[in-house]
């Protein structure tokens, strides 16, 4: 038996509304399948299961308010429930729109809030414990739960101590949260209520802060000579349909995946003062979207896949954002992020790392220079790539290795 | 300032009291020719004479008795019992006597006594020679309770207790004996002095005796966790250092008390409830406690170690207040 929580889908996100129930009350639930559609400020999303096992009850109607990432939103009963129903487990009362079998009046109010268990997540979704994962808001009537010094920092900041989100053990409102609270970072506070746009802009404030704030980043940049590879491509695309016909983006994209074998640092993430490194590379790409904003989904296994399979994949995430239709895996996965402006003329971009990752490689646009090729200087199509990286997590020798490699990759494009 | 151990600190405090002092004598089972049961007086024999260092029968209601008699009487004795469950034969002695006699005299009387024993677990000696009941002697109002920690202490909290008009217990944690460290120097210790052995703003671990080489490794592994704790040495239970505790909890906000007694009753209890009384608005979580379990020590050595406090048992306390 567990509860399937609102999950985090990612350092930008502090709320959701649930837009949709995928699967109805009974139904067999796999681990991995969409379970239900979720709006962020991002995007809507269809989220996946953490758990097998059958949806006993929905806790959460669709088109809810705004609730806290770590909301319960539905009981997942485990595989032995089918044989033998467990007991209902004493839970917080809801505070939420609950579509509860009409018959069965709510459970008796314990006095803890309801602790979101700690679910089993795909495996290389970063652990931003606790912060990431705090329990519930105390339920309407439920006693908080507050440190005595919390308490009494909440008065002296004129903090209403129910607008603050606990962080201690079994979701206690300690000290920090007050102090962060009052400086206006508590993720819980209400926001008003804006447009979607708004709202976007807000995510990504806070996201883009975050890692201006704690990530101490380094830059680097260098000039690669696609000569080499787009002719290559070229005469790959020759011999096909158009629909088969690939992009040189992504050749881009596979040769930073096997980059990042050599430099494996660069792949992953900083949390709790220590470096996590990723063993698989699931790139997130930034995608712009039409109303403004981006979301970066993660192309999975991305060093792993044919060239083929890679651009079918990517246009197949590109459709999805835009229509905001991705998965919560995607959100979520992502081990480092790719940028590309060259559409829009740009030479070189240096990004903000999204946190918890550690790095972030751009692309600037395809441009035609003199360049030094054996010796006589001819005119090549070249592109400006660049690293930002965490500081903490690497040093900028190791990052000169990685476009290094980079360079090197994109010389033999056969063998991506 | 040299280095000795703290059986050699006790000797040495010993010694010097009893050059300066001619009212000073040693007395207890096996202190003269064998030197102590943990070789403390090992010397003093050979060097003060059996007038000054005097072997007992294995009486401790008797012997103890006797230095009562002749603190009133105006000597200044230091009798050592064996161990702390064999002092329990004398408690009659200690708390019917030693602590009540200046106050049912009116003041006519003082008991100038100083009653050194061994005391704690950890060497394999099972159940009648292992406990720590110091917190049981704390309770008492009357008498003093020292627990030195460091070798320093071991001469420097002795010497503060001869120099007391009241009866003073000194506890000895018998694995602190071969301990070295620095010697003390001349200034004259204080009771009721409790010591910052490791400064620290996220947690307090309150300790004493034996628990306190302990508390400081579980700092070392905490400061690795990036958790800063204070390490509060109290030195003495009775009286005990009320502002130092309140000060330093007052500055980290959370509070782990190490106590080798068994949880229930123990002495950590007392201080967990000071800290609720002083400091409740500056906790951010609930008092830690790490006590022994609740059983009569095993003589087994990994069930020993299973039920005493250990460093990792600290971290792990002081863990749980953040997480």
């Amino acid at each position: 038996m567990g509860e399937f929580v609102l999950p985090k889908l990612g350092a930008d996100m502090s709320r959701g509304r649930l837009v949709e129930w995928v699967k109805k009350p009974g139904e067999r639930v796999a681990r991995g399948e969409v379970i239900a559609v979720i709006e962020t400020d991002k995007a809507n999303v269809e989220v996946e299961a953490y758990d097998s096992g059958t949806l006993e009850k929905i806790l959460v109607a669709p088109g809810s308010e705004w609730l806290p990432v770590g909301t319960p939103l539905a009981v997942i009963g485990g595989e032995e429930v089918q044989s033998a129903p467990a007991p209902e487990v004493p839970r917080a009362p809801p505070t939420l729109p609950v579509s509860a079998p009409r018959d069965s009046p709510p459970a008796p109010a314990p006095r803890a809030p309801a602790r979101a268990p700690e679910a089993p997540r795909p495996p290389v979704r970063p652990r931003e414990a606790p912060r990431a994962a705090p329990a519930p808001r105390a339920a309407e009537g439920a006693r908080l739960h507050v440190s005595p010094a919390a308490r009494r920092r909440a008065q002296a900041l004129g903090v209403d101590i129910a607008t603050v989100r606990g962080s201690g053990p079994d979701g206690r409102i300690v000290l920090e949260d007050v102090e962060a609270a009052a400086r206006g970072a508590s993720l819980a506070a209400p926001v008003p209520a804006a447009d979607k746009r708004t709202r976007m802009r807000e995510a990504i404030a806070a996201a883009m802060a975050r890692s201006k704030r704690e990530i101490p980043h380094y830059y680097l940049a260098t000039t690669i000579d696609l000569g080499r590879a787009l002719a290559w491509l070229a005469s790959y695309n020759a011999a096909r349909p158009v629909t088969e016909r690939m992009l040189y983006g992504v050749l881009l994209l596979k040769a930073v995946a096997l980059a990042l074998r050599q430099v494996p640092e660069l792949n992953g993430f900083w949390i709790e003062g220590h470096a996590q490194v990723s063993e698989a590379v699931h790139l997130g790409v930034a995608i712009s979207l039409r109303g403004g904003g981006l979301v970066a989904p993660a192309l999975h296994d991305a060093d792993k896949l044919a060239l083929p399979e890679l651009m079918t994949r990517l246009q197949d995430l590109v459709t999805r954002a835009r229509a905001s239709s991705l998965r919560s895996s995607e959100m979520t996965d992502a081990t480092i992020t790719v940028t590309s402006l060259g559409e829009r003329g740009v030479e070189a971009v240096y990004g903000v790392i999204y946190p918890p990752q550690v790095a972030l490689v751009g692309f600037g646009k395809v441009v035609t220079r003199p360049w030094a090729v054996d010796g006589a200087v001819r005119p090549r199509e070249v592109v400006t790539a660049t690293l930002s990286g965490d500081h903490r997590a690497s040093d900028g020798h190791r990052g000169g290795i990685f476009l290094d490699a980079l360079d090197r990759l994109l010389q033999e494009p056969e063998n991506l | 300032m040299a280095k000795l151990t703290y059986r050699e600190a006790v000797r040495a405090a010993m010694r010097e009291a009893m050059a300066a002092d001619p009212r000073v004598f040693l007395m207890g089972e096996d202190v003269g020719l064998h030197g102590g049961a943990f070789a403390v007086s090992m010397g003093l024999f050979e060097e003060f004479g059996p007038e000054r260092i005097r072997d007992t029968p294995l009486m401790e209601s008797t012997f103890v008795g006797a230095g009562i008699g002749a603190a009133v009487g105006g000597m200044r004795p230091i009798v050592e019992v064996m161990t702390i469950n064999f002092s329990l034969l004398a408690l009659d002695q200690i708390v019917n006597t030693a602590a009540a006699l200046r106050h049912m005299s009116g003041g006519q009387l003082s008991v100038p006594l100083v009653v050194r024993m061994a005391s704690g677990g950890g060497r394999g000696l099972a159940a009648q020679h292992s406990h720590s009941l110091e917190g049981w002697y704390a309770h008492v109002p009357g008498i003093k309770v020292a627990t030195p920690a460091t070798v320093a202490d071991a001469k420097g909290l002795l010497l503060a207790a001869l120099a007391d008009p009241d009866p003073v217990l000194v506890f000895e944690h018998a694995t602190l004996y071969p301990m070295e460290g620095e010697d003390a120097d001349d200034t004259p210790m204080t009771l009721g002095r409790a010591a910052v052995r490791r400064a620290g703003d996220d947690v307090t671990i309150i300790a004493y005796g034996g628990s306190l080489p302990k508390a400081l490794a579980a700092a070392d592994a905490l400061a690795a966790e990036e958790i800063a704790a204070e390490v509060l040495d109290l030195r003495t239970l009775r009286p005990l250092d009320v502002e130092a505790i309140v000060a330093s909890v007052a500055k980290t906000h959370h509070a782990v008390v190490v106590d080798e007694m068994w949880r229930t009753g123990s002495f950590a209890g007392e201080i967990a409830a000071i800290i609720m009384e002083r400091a409740f608005d500056e906790l951010d979580a609930p008092v830690a406690r790490v006590a022994s379990a609740e059983v009569p020590m095993p003589y087994s050595k990994p069930l020993e170690d299973a039920a005493l406090p250990s460093a990792e048992k600290i971290v792990a306390a002081a863990r749980r207040l953040f997480s």
